[in-house]
């Protein structure tokens, strides 16, 4: 009896055996749909279609547009848009815009009362390095071994590399706002694969040089402004963020670099492939992909590209009161974002100038309350940017929807222009920034009669703000002219206040978000928060 | 395929039973005790039939239509009473024969003996080592059930029931005491007749337990600690749910056929309490902006009575049970058509089951077969509609136009439908039509071999399968407010899933029924094979007249599957009937982890002592029928609830309306998702102590159980440190929470006498949740991971999981009160003398207050001044049945309570602010009366993180009520057909002190939820 018992579990056990080996196969399971790193990158053409993902970081916020599977988690996703929480940071502590929104975060913006944990603060901060990841992988997955490894043609190798290059350019392109808003920051690059570990920190001026560094290296590499397809980064990307890198050095390192920021400014003109346009209105129309000016776009489609962020978030978010979300080319008013009464009077001119673009039916200028902010009907409304193309027609949404065609002009030559200027006037060179400054105002007047004959930095500065308004660069430039902080100018809302009040310095940088502050024992929290 | 099957077994069994001719006969009696004392609701059964009846209060008993041959019948009668040994007797009838047979019964403890389902086998409730609970088709919730959880709630000690809403087919939360993880799993496992079920939703159906008809099931076996769950393992970290259906009776019997009708009508049982249209007029015009006057209307409309309605609902089931030989079957009809309390909400379900456990070869080979084939159809209302409260009751239903059809509607200035108002409440529901059909089939086909030879030895094969397809479509009027700028839209949906499963096992029982011996053993040892599967199409959405598409398709279909292979074994040793050991071990691989974290390993070890069976305690305890005390330790695993794939690097490709555009080129994007190339199974230790008596003869019996569980290797969703992954957030294991608690039970024959008898049934339960660790580097300082959205603004969160505290812990502001108890508004200026130098000047006044306290001191109110107030999961869960007996009557009732748990009411801190009145984007809402308290109305920002609106959940709620009265034996059908009738109330009262609708609120933040309806029933049941 014995041995029969054995001899049926020696049975069962072989079955046993038997099923469990064929079932252990079934253990092995692979997504249907979508694949795997090595089959992508196993095909040449995949390439262009993971670059556009890099690109895409700074429009969309997720895998379907408007929203769905979105890239950065924790937060809205429509918060997360890149241009979106740029535009944020650097435009709500200024003087150029208020948002009525009581979301958490809208209010501390406008009031300069942010800290460590605000979720608009993290969203840039996550957005950047999101943005950094995809990079790097997409840098180390097409460096020249990878690709001799999978034995591409050479033609195919060419064009990788140039991918490569641009990639290299939006990853340097993130780090540039890591360190402009956060200044002391996490380091990962290509080499980083992965994974659980905790990335080194890198000081301020530590990684203005890799910033420096890539950008050179790069620079020659990519394609000729003109040639590269429009929304992709040309030399002259590169050249205008160089630019931009060297005219804050003073603030970045210590250490002023006008004259490289003259040099590279000139370089982007020289190319002769960017011209101002005529009208100053239509570089932020619908149709804005065929403005002459645009050096460095964000994509935007009201089809094909749509999130909530971005240009779709300054017409809608700007749309309120008495104004019909239709005469703007979309159909929601959102009701949130006006412009203080100190940025209206930059404006010495309401009816000439032709960027003078406040709605201001209904609308008070001033604000007395400190409840005023969260209602639309203070402050002027600025619907900047529009929906229409310069024929006055519809974008490809006809108006049913709240998304639109408008590119965001991340790099536009009227900027370098004005840093072309900015530059000269700082090394003495009055004559060649007052030809700058009067190239912009002649096109804003649609007359040379305006010009001006002699200029002061303060003058730049005020320039900037009537020509760059709205346009993610306020915050930096009260920056690098100590406007920001302390308490020679004020604005409704600086520092909490509503007629404003002096802000610490230490609020020129942003802080760490606290949540990686834990995560990575290497990273310092940045003085006063 | 297998669907014709069915119905080929179906038609087949109809012409079989018709087949039956047979001849009657009958046995009458007494039943007495051994003081002469009369037995009632004794249970009188006869073999090789489903006859059977109880004694009456007399002790009496009659049993008619007893199926005899034409000559004499050999047949064995069985009478179970609760507190008396079993007695069966056999008896030669022959046909028309009429026996009178009094019986005396001996006291005796049975319900010990009682057989129980467990993992991968039964066993003698005596000999259960862990913590299992069996709730038995008497114990049933009473009334018109949709789903099959509902038929249990507040029935077992530490499982918590909340159904999610009052929709129609709505799901319920099952939590086994407490949660196990944060982002895994927290469902218990559910096996149905053996085949572990797919908990994941189907499209198109409320809740995937909806297509499983209550009226089939017979009991339901509640396995709750590790040592009873670690034999599934894997799944188990939750605790099992074994739930066995009707099944036809054993041995030749005739066909019995039961027929159930229940008739109910559902009603609002409350209405949210809002302003009237006239009660707004006057606020606006009282406090409100010019441009807020502007938007007023002149009407005074109820929206909350145009969508809701009382709504009916019927249940008929027809159950065909019999034996013919050794061919035992019951096949079930079941029809509901439940009405929504929302208008065009309905659920229509049918059933069809099917069970056959034949046996051949002289018992040697024992086959069970079950099919449950199920179909839904459901119409859903626009859920928008809950809304319904809060649109401006200042305006009219109906606009005097034909825009919108009709219904009056926000506008902007251009006529457009304003985007940001809501819409009208009853041209949601009238102007959208959304329709699901949802089949599902759960089979499983188990055979039993009892291997010749070798005593007390069987292999078991167990197949099962469980299919589902959901379609449906949701259409949106192109002349709806809703649907303007799309011009209406068009949707199609289905989901296929599916998954089966295969195993064997041996099992060894040395016990061959001998009784006394001194070493019982039952060993099994198997494997199984379980692999799942979910596909949806991948379809683009239209506008109404399907010549434009509004949404694009996604590039590819949507496909989904992981599998799990297990290897297992338990030894069940029982020494002198009274030392009981049981240790298992389940090895399971999981296709959801890297081929090197694949496995796990789940072990447990369980020991009970009964103690009443030792001499020394008989001879000196004998009001103690019975003491035994349990102790067990155990493991069990998780990876519920993480995606299929999230251990590999994966490309996925990014939708049409996502793309980015190079010159004249738009590109597809491909997006590489994070990843975890470490994740590997969730563990949850466990250790139960427990102790089961019963008193005079089990009138009182109960148990008390001790437990702690403890979870490492936590899958949480956490931040990863910048840089360092495709994603700022992941999926993994980190950190560990743990569930203490203690659950007594108790069931009480308080008194039978004659006429009467009362049966208690309660059950007390206390669980503590608490977050261990919840990051790979432990930080005190750390806010935690913040959770709990709230509406009101977008991003706001409530809750958080923080290291020492409970899961979904209120993070909060403490709000500060003046003099009067109002709450302090954001943004009021002082009345109080801020820099002290004794007057009210213009800088005091200027100075804004706090409304919060600064806990921290700073100066400044940011998150750092939130601090823990309370938690959402209720400390206590109660729950107590009754039941009443007088004569043919019996009357039932059963309630629940929780306590200790605390609701963040987002009604009152968002819509019960003068904020959400709105009027500066062009429309107006309506608010709720619980302005009144605070008038919240001056300040820029709601108050929404303040801790004033955190409120007790308590509540104690009465599911139902039900009287009953047997008619017997009906004479009009020439005593044939019998007659059983109820009336039921389900969800009589709620006793509570929040303010809001329900205090029984999932995840306990309180916004609109679909009101559970009062339910007045009428139940028929006739059997034949």
């Amino acid at each position: 009896m014995k041995k029969i018992r054995f001899s049926s579990i020696l049975f069962g056990a072989a079955i046993t055996l038997a099923v469990s080996t064929s079932c252990k196969k079934q253990l092995n399971q692979s997504p249907k749909y979508g694949f795997n790193a090595e089959v992508v990158y196993s095909d040449p053409n995949n390439y262009i279609n993971v670059l556009a993902k890099l690109y895409s970081g700074l429009s969309m916020t997720g895998l379907s547009g408007p929203a769905g599977a979105g890239d950065i988690a924790g937060m809205d996703e429509g918060f997360s848009a890149y241009v979106r929480v740029l535009w944020n940071l650097q435009e709500l502590p200024t003087d150029e815009a208020v948002c009525g929104w009581s979301d958490p975060g809208i209010p501390a913006l406008n009031k300069s009362e942010w800290n460590a944990d605000d979720g608009w603060i993290k969203g840039m901060y996550y957005r950047i390095y999101y943005q950094i990841a995809l990079c790097n992988e997409f840098i180390w997955q097409s460096r020249d071994e990878k690709l001799n490894e999978r034995g591409f043609s050479q033609a195919d190798r060419d064009k990788i590399k140039t991918y490569r290059n641009e990639a290299r350019f939006l990853r340097a392109l993130s780090y540039y706002h890591a360190l402009d808003l956060y200044g002391n920051v996490p380091f990962v690059d290509a080499n980083d694969r992965v994974g659980a570990f905790q990335p080194e920190r890198i000081t301020r001026p530590e990684l203005f040089s890799y910033i420096e560094s890539e950008l050179l290296a790069i620079e020659d590499e990519l394609l000729n402004p003109g040639i590269a397809p429009y929304g992709r980064a040309s030399k002259s990307a590169a050249q205008t963020l160089l630019a931009k890198l060297y005219l804050n050095a003073q603030v970045y390192t210590g250490t002023p670099r006008y004259p490289d920021c003259k040099t590279f400014c000139e370089k982007v003109i020289n190319s002769g492939a960017h011209q101002l346009d005529d009208v100053y209105q239509d570089i932020f129309l619908a149709d804005n992909h065929t403005s002459p000016e645009i050096i460095f776009p964000v994509v935007y489609d009201g089809l094909v590209a749509q999130a909530y962020g971005g240009t779709i978030y300054l017409v809608n978010g700007a749309i309120g009161g008495a104004m019909i979300p239709a005469n703007y080319g979309v159909n929601g008013n959102w009701g949130g974002l006006r412009v203080t009464p100190q940025f209206v009077d930059k404006f010495q001119d309401s009816t000439l100038d032709s960027r003078y673009l406040f709605f201001t039916t209904n609308q008070i200028k001033d604000f007395t309350e400190p409840d005023h902010l969260s209602q639309f009907k203070y402050g002027y409304a600025f619907p900047k940017f529009k929906n229409k193309t310069k024929a006055g027609l519809n974008g490809s949404n006809n108006a049913s929807s709240p998304f639109v065609d408008i590119d965001f002009p991340m790099f536009r030559l009227a900027d370098v222009y004005l840093m072309l200027a900015e530059s000269a006037l700082r090394l003495g060179d009055q004559g060649t920034a007052l030809q700058y400054v009067n190239l912009i105002r002649t096109r804003a007047y649609f007359t040379s009669a305006f010009n001006v004959s002699s200029l002061t930095l303060d003058d730049i500065l005020d320039e900037r703000a009537r020509e760059l308004s709205w346009e993610a660069t306020r915050r930096t430039d009260l920056i690098r002219f100590g406007k920001f902080s302390g308490g020679d100018y004020l604005w409704a809302f600086k520092g909490g206040e509503v007629a404003g009040i002096s802000l610490a310095a230490y609020k020129e940088l942003y802080p760490i978000p606290n949540a990686d502050v834990i995560l990575n024992p290497n990273l310092v929290q940045n003085s006063g928060y | 395929m297998k669907f014709k099957l069915s119905i080929f077994f179906f038609f087949l069994f109809i012409l079989m039973t018709g087949s039956v001719i047979s001849q009657k006969a009958s046995i009458k009696g007494k039943i007495t005790d051994q003081k002469s004392e009369s037995v009632y609701n004794a249970l009188i059964s006869v073999s090789q039939s489903t006859l059977k009846t109880k004694s009456d209060p007399d002790g009496k008993y009659e049993l008619i239509g007893i199926p005899v041959g034409p000559s004499k019948t050999t047949v064995e009668v069985t009478i179970k009473a609760m507190g008396y040994d079993d007695f069966t007797f056999t008896v030669e009838l022959e046909p028309n024969q009429v026996l009178e047979k009094n019986i005396e019964l001996t006291d005796g403890v049975k319900s010990f003996e009682e057989a129980i389902v467990i993992g991968y086998g039964t066993t003698r409730t005596k000999d259960l080592t862990g913590s299992a609970t069996v709730i038995n088709e008497k114990n049933f919730t009473q009334g018109s059930m949709s789903t099959p959880e509902q038929l249990i709630m507040g029935k077992v000690s530490g499982l918590k029931i909340n159904t999610n809403d009052g929709a129609p087919g709505s799901g319920s939360t099952l939590r086994l005491r407490g949660g196990t993880s944060i982002n895994a799993s927290n469902d218990p496992l559910i096996v149905v007749d053996g085949v572990p079920l797919d908990n994941g939703g189907i499209a198109g159906a409320a809740n995937p337990l909806s297509l499983i008809n209550p009226n089939d099931i017979a009991s339901f076996v509640v396995l709750k600690d590790a040592s009873a769950t670690a034999i599934y393992g894997s799944r188990a970290a939750n605790g099992v749910i074994l739930i066995t259906t009707k099944k036809g009776s054993s041995g030749e019997s005739p066909l019995k056929v039961v027929f159930d009708t229940k008739h109910s009508i559902s009603t609002v049982a409350k209405y949210a309490d809002v302003l009237s249209g006239d009660s707004l007029r006057a606020l606006i015009n009282r406090i409100g902006t010019p441009a807020q006057q502007n938007l007023l209307g002149d009407a005074n409309t109820d929206w909350q009575r145009l969508v809701f309605r009382p709504a009916y609902v019927t249940d008929n089931n027809v159950s065909l049970t019999g034996g013919i030989k050794n061919f035992p079957y019951r096949l079930s009809f079941g029809n509901r058509i439940e009405n929504g309390l929302l208008l065009r909400d309905q659920f229509m379900r049918n059933s069809v089951t099917l069970n056959l456990t034949p046996s051949f070869f002289d018992n040697k080979l024992q086959v069970e077969v079950n099919n449950k084939l199920v179909n839904t159809r459901s119409f859903f209302a626009n859920r928008g509609a809950l809304g319904a409260a809060y649109f401006d009751p200042t305006q009219p239903v109906y606009s005097d136009t034909s825009l919108y059809g009709g219904y009056y509607e926000w506008v902007g200035a251009n006529g457009n439908p304003n985007t940001l108002a809501a819409k009208n409440p009853l041209g949601l529901i009238r102007q959208r039509e959304d329709q699901s059909d949802v089949w599902r089939f759960i089979g499983n086909a188990k055979v039993t071999y009892k291997i010749p030879f070798v005593n007390g030895l069987k292999a078991v094969v167990n197949g099962g399968i469980d299919q589902s397809e959901g379609t449906g479509a949701t259409l949106t009027d192109s002349n709806s407010a809703s649907g303007y700028f799309t011009r209406g839209s068009y949707s199609q949906y289905r989901s296929n899933k599916g998954n089966k499963l295969i195993e064997a096992y041996f099992n060894y029982n040395n016990s061959n029924g001998k009784g006394n011996q001194f070493l019982v053993t039952d060993l099994t040892a198997g494997y199984s094979y379980q692999d799942w599967y979910s596909s949806s199409p991948n379809w683009a959405a239209y506008n109404q007249a399907k010549d434009s598409i509004i949404g694009p398709a996604a590039e590819f279909p949507f496909y989904t599957k992981n599998s799990i292979l297990s290897f297992y074994s338990r030894g069940i040793f029982t020494i002198k009937d009274r030392y009981i050991l049981n240790a298992s071990l389940r090895y399971d691989g999981s296709s959801r982890f890297s081929p090197e974290a694949r496995w796990g390993l789940f072990p447990s070890v369980s020991a009970a002592w009964v103690i009443s069976d030792e001499r020394f305690f008989k001879n000196y305890m004998k009001k103690i029928n019975m003491l035994k005390v349990r102790a067990g330790y155990g493991v069990t695993g998780q990876q519920d609830g993480i995606g299929d794939y999230a251990y590999i690097s994966n490309y996925f490709v990014g939708t049409q309306t996502a793309q980015y555009i190079f010159g004249p080129d738009t590109l597809l994007v491909f997006r590489p998702s994070g990843f975890d190339a470490n994740l590997q199974w969730e563990q949850t230790s466990a250790i139960n102590i427990g102790l089961d008596f019963g008193i005079l003869k089990d009138r009182f019996s109960g148990s008390i159980d001790l437990y702690q569980k403890t979870t490492t290797n936590l899958l949480a969703v956490v931040p990863v440190a910048a840089g360092t992954n495709f994603t700022n957030e992941i999926l993994t294991n980190v950190g560990s929470l743990s569930n203490t608690g203690i659950e007594f039970s108790f069931n009480a024959g308080v008194f039978a006498n004659k006429n009467s008898r009362l049966d208690v049934m309660g059950n007390a339960s206390r669980n503590i949740n608490r977050v261990i660790k919840l990051s790979q580097l432990e930080d005190e300082n750390s806010i935690g991971v913040q959770v709990g959205g709230i509406s009101g603004g977008i991003g706001n969160t409530v809750q958080v999981h923080r290291v020492n505290y409970a899961t979904f812990s209120y993070l909060v502001y403490e709000q500060i009160y003046d003099a009067n108890g109002a709450p302090i508004q954001v943004g009021q200026q002082a009345t109080i003398d801020i820099n002290n130098d004794g007057q009210i000047t213009a800088t005091d006044k200027w100075k804004d207050i706090h409304a919060y306290v600064d806990r921290n001191g700073d100066g400044v109110i940011n998150i750092n001044d939130r601090y823990i107030a309370n938690k959402a999961a209720a400390d206590w869960f109660l729950g107590l049945s009754l039941n009443y007996q007088y004569k043919k009557w019996s009357f039932g009732l059963s309630m629940r309570s929780e306590l200790g748990g605390y609701i963040y009411n987002n009604i009152h801190s968002n819509s019960g602010t003068f904020q959400s009145v709105n009027g500066t984007q062009g429309f107006l809402n309506n608010i709720s009366s619980l302005y009144y308290e605070d008038e919240i109305r001056k300040i820029a920002t709601n108050q929404l993180l303040s801790d004033r609106y955190l409120e007790k959940a308590d509540f104690l709620r009465v599911d139902y009520f039900n009287v009953g009265y047997n008619f017997g034996k009906l004479e009009i059908f020439n005593d044939k057909v019998g007659l059983n009738a109820a009336f039921v109330v389900n969800n009589v009262f709620v006793f509570t002190n929040y303010s809001g609708l329900d205090p029984e609120i999932g995840g306990g933040i309180d916004n609109n939820i679909y009101p559970r309806p009062r339910m007045y029933s009428l139940n028929l049941t006739f059997d034949f």
